[in-house]
C-alpha cells in the first residue's frame, strides 16, 4: 500500500476537546469541512451529535459563531441568519449548517424544501449517520433497507429516502455526496461549493462506530468500503441537470460493507441479494444520468 | 396630532404595516393567513415600490417564519412579522424559543378562532394561549392604536430583549376602515433609533446561541427573563409617555374610562373595550357610576396598575372573548388572581361575551352590567351568549 501525505486546508475552525466519541467520523468531517470554509463563517447546529461536539455553554469548540435552532428548523433559520447577515452588508460571510440525517431528511425537510426553492444563499451540510445517533440509534428516514437500529428491531423494512434527487429536482446549484474516507474529494467539494451562491447541499456519509456496530478504529475504513461497494456513491448535480460521477466506482460486492457492521448482522441470502440488485440499480440509474 | 402628521383612511391591518415600514426593520420573514394577509401584501409592496429597505422573505410556514426571525434578530437587526391564529398556533414551540434567546421581535397577531372547527371571526384564545410563551401582549382597539403600538412594540423590545406581540382583533379592527394620523418618518427615527445591540452573531465576534447549559445555567436565565418581565410595565409606560409627548396620543398601560366613583367597572381587551365604552356612555346617561378599565398591556399583567385602577370598585365585570376550557375566560382568571388578597377586594364577575365571533352589541353589554351588580360572583365559567 502506497502512503500519500495530503495536503488539505489546516485552519483549525474545531478545537481539540471537543465531546465527540473516541475515533468519531461526525467530528472528522466537521473539522475538515470547517478549516475548508475558513473564518468568515457562522453555523447553525440544530440538536445532533455535531450540537454535542460543539459544546455545551459556556464553551465552544468551533472558533466560528454558532447559532442552534429547534431541531426542525435549520433551513428556516439559516435563511433568516443568511438576510440579516446581507442586511448587514456582510454578503460574504458563509453560513453553513451542520446538521444531522434526522435535522435533514426528516423533520425538517420542510422548511429546506422552501430555503432551496427561494435559492436562499447557504451551504447546507448533512452530517448523515444513517439514523438518530444522538438519541441512541433510532430509525430515520436516511436508515438503509435492511438495517437494524433502535426502533427497527426486526430490520427497517423501506429503502434509504434519496435526498440529492429530492434537492436537485429544486434545481439548486450544487448538491454533492461525499464523505471523509476519501478526504481530497471531500475538500475539493467544499471548495467548489464555497465559490457558488446560492443553495448547496453536501451529504456526508458518516459511519456511525455505535450506531452501526463498527469497532472505534474503522471508521473510516467503513466510509471507503461503503462507496466502492456503490452503497454510497459519489457523485455532484450541478443546476439540478448536470451529474458528474466521482472516483473511486463502484468494485466490490455490497457484502463486503454490510459484514463489516453488525446492524446487517442479521441479514441473510435473499437480504444480501436484494441490496446487491438495489445498489445496481441505483448505480445504473446514476450512470445514466451521469451520460446524458 | 403634530403638524407633520398626515391624516389617511387606514384599515388596522394596513396601519400596522405602516407602522411596520416607520420602524425601519430590517428583515421581516412572513407568511399568508386570513385575516392578516393585507399586512404582507402591504409590506411587499412597499418592498417592491422601493419604500421598505429590508430583506424580506415569505417561507413555507409560520413556523419557518418565527424560525428566520430568531437568529435574524440575533444577528443584530430590527425584525418585524406578523400572523394569525392557525399561523400563531404552529409558532408555538418557535415563541418559547424566541423569548428564550432575548431576541426583541415585533409580531403583530391578528385574533381569530383556532380550528377545529374552521372559523375566522375575532376570538383572542389564540394570543391568550401563549401567555406562557414570555412575549410581551399588547391588546389595541383601533387602526391608530395598531399602528402606535407597533411602533412603541419596537422600543419596548429593545429596552428589555423580550419580543412582542401586539394583538387586534379580526375584523372589528384588522379590517375596519378608520381615520389613522401617520407620523413623520423624523419623528420615528427619533423615537426609536436604529437597533444597535451590544451582543450579536458576527464572524469578527464569535458569540453563540443556544448551546447545552446547566441546571443552573438555566434556571438564572428563566430568572433574567422574569426580571425583565418585571421592568415592562415601567418601560411600557415610558414608552407610551414619550410617544404622548411626541405626537399628543398616549394609549396608557391600562386606560380607565369613566371610573370615576365607579362602583362597577367593566374590564376587557381590544375591540371589546370600544363597545364597551358606548355601553359606558349608556350606563353612565342613566345614573349609573360604571366605568371601563381597558387592559392594553397583558403580558406582563401589570399588577400594580391594575390594583391601583380597581381600589375601592364594587363590582368587576370581565368580558373574556376567548374561552379555555375547564377554566373559563383568561381574563377572568388573570384579574381574580391579580386582585386576589387585596383590602376589600372588588366582587369580580366573569362572563363568556363574542366567543367564536358572536356579536356582543352596547346594549347587551349595558343589560350584562345592570344583571352583574345584582349577582354574586361565581367561580364556574358563565356565557354570555
Amino acid at each position: 500500500m502506497r502512503l500519500e501525505k495530503l495536503h488539505l486546508p489546516e485552519d483549525p475552525m474545531l478545537c481539540s476537546g471537543h465531546a465527540a466519541c473516541p475515533g468519531c467520523i461526525d467530528a472528522l468531517s466537521a473539522r475538515h469541512v470547517l478549516a475548508t470554509i475558513g473564518p468568515d463563517a457562522a453555523a447553525v447546529i440544530p440538536p445532533s451529535c455535531m450540537a454535542i461536539i460543539a459544546g455545551a455553554q459556556p464553551l465552544s469548540s468551533l472558533r466560528i459563531p454558532v447559532y442552534q435552532p429547534s431541531l426542525e428548523s435549520s433551513a428556516a433559520a439559516a435563511s433568516g441568519l443568511r438576510r440579516a447577515l446581507d442586511a448587514r452588508g456582510k454578503q460574504d460571510t458563509q453560513v453553513v449548517v451542520l446538521a444531522g440525517d434526522g435535522g435533514t431528511y426528516d423533520i425538517g425537510l420542510q422548511c429546506l424544501s422552501s430555503a432551496a426553492e427561494r435559492n436562499e444563499n447557504i451551504l447546507y451540510v448533512c452530517l448523515d449517520n444513517e439514523g438518530y445517533m444522538n438519541t441512541g440509534a433510532q430509525k430515520s428516514s436516511s436508515t438503509p433497507h435492511f438495517a437494524r437500529t433502535g426502533s427497527t428491531p426486526a430490520g427497517k423494512v423501506s429503502r434509504k429516502k434519496n435526498l440529492i434527487e429530492i434537492m436537485a429536482a429544486h434545481e439548486i446549484p450544487y448538491a454533492a455526496t461525499a464523505t471523509a474516507g476519501f478526504l481530497p474529494d471531500l475538500v475539493r467539494k467544499v471548495e467548489k461549493a464555497k465559490a457558488i451562491r446560492g443553495m448547496r447541499l453536501l451529504i456526508l456519509l458518516v459511519p456511525c462506530l455505535d450506531g452501526w456496530g463498527v469497532p472505534e478504529d474503522q471508521g473510516i475504513a467503513m466510509a471507503r468500503l461503503a462507496v466502492e461497494s456503490g452503497a454510497f456513491p459519489l457523485y455532484e448535480v450541478e443546476d439540478g441537470r448536470r451529474y458528474i460521477l466521482n472516483e473511486p466506482r463502484k468494485s466490490r460486492p455490497v457484502r463486503d460493507y454490510l459484514m463489516a457492521q453488525r446492524r446487517y448482522a442479521h441479514l441473510k441470502e435473499p437480504e444480501i441479494a436484494a441490496l446487491q440488485r438495489e445498489v445496481d440499480a441505483g448505480w445504473a440509474r446514476l450512470a445514466s444520468r451521469a451520460r446524458a | 396630532m403634530s403638524a407633520a402628521e398626515k391624516r389617511v383612511l387606514l384599515t388596522g391591518n394596513h396601519a400596522v404595516a405602516w407602522g411596520a415600514r416607520l420602524a425601519r426593520p430590517k428583515v421581516i420573514p412572513v407568511y399568508p393567513i386570513t385575516p392578516q394577509t393585507p399586512v404582507l401584501e402591504l409590506l411587499t409592496d412597499f418592498h417592491a415600490a422601493g419604500e421598505l429597505d429590508a430583506e424580506m422573505l415569505t417561507p413555507e410556514s409560520e413556523h419557518s417564519v418565527m424560525a428566520a426571525c430568531i437568529p435574524a434578530s440575533l444577528t443584530g437587526v430590527r425584525v418585524f412579522t406578523a400572523t394569525a391564529s392557525q399561523g400563531l398556533m404552529l409558532m408555538h414551540e418557535l415563541l418559547h424559543y424566541a423569548s428564550g434567546a432575548r431576541a426583541p421581535i415585533v409580531m403583530a397577531n391578528v385574533n381569530r378562532t383556532i380550528a377545529s372547527p374552521w372559523a375566522f371571526w375575532p376570538d383572542q384564545t389564540d394570543s391568550l394561549a401563549q401567555r406562557d410563551t414570555g412575549w410581551i401582549q399588547l391588546y389595541v382597539e383601533s387602526a391608530q392604536e395598531a399602528l402606535d403600538s407597533v411602533i412603541q412594540a419596537f422600543r419596548i423590545a429593545e429596552r428589555v430583549f423580550l419580543p412582542v406581540m401586539v394583538n387586534l382583533d379580526a375584523f372589528y379592527v384588522s379590517h375596519a376602515l378608520e381615520p389613522v394620523l401617520l407620523p413623520p418618518q423624523e419623528l420615528i427615527d427619533a423615537y426609536l433609533p436604529a437597533y444597535a445591540p451590544e451582543h450579536f452573531i458576527d464572524p469578527a465576534r464569535g458569540e453563540s446561541w443556544g448551546n447545552v447549559v446547566s441546571q443552573d445555567m438555566y434556571c438564572r436565565h428563566r430568572q433574567d427573563i422574569g426580571a425583565a418581565m418585571d421592568r415592562v410595565p415601567q418601560v411600557a409606560a415610558e414608552a407610551d409617555g414619550e410617544w404622548q409627548r411626541l405626537t399628543g396620543r398616549g394609549w396608557g398601560v391600562v386606560e380607565k374610562y369613566r371610573c370615576e366613583d365607579a362602583d362597577l367597572v367593566i374590564a376587557s381587551l381590544g375591540s371589546m373595550c370600544g363597545t364597551a365604552r358606548e355601553a359606558v356612555d349608556a350606563l353612565r346617561m342613566a345614573g349609573h357610576a360604571v366605568g371601563l378599565l381597558k387592559v392594553r398591556l397583558f403580558r406582563p399583567l401589570p399588577m400594580a396598575a391594575l390594583r391601583a385602577a380597581l381600589a375601592g370598585v364594587r363590582d368587576v365585570l370581565v368580558l373574556d372573548r376567548n374561552f379555555s376550557p375547564g377554566a373559563g375566560g383568561v381574563l377572568h382568571q388573570e384579574l381574580r388572581a391579580a386582585l386576589y388578597g387585596m383590602p376589600s377586594a372588588p366582587r369580580v364577575h366573569g362572563l363568556l361575551a363574542g366567543v367564536g365571533g358572536v356579536n356582543v352589541p352596547p346594549q347587551k353589554i349595558v343589560e350584562l352590567a345592570l344583571a352583574a351588580r345584582k349577582r354574586e360572583p361565581v367561580p364556574e365559567p358563565v356565557w354570555a351568549n
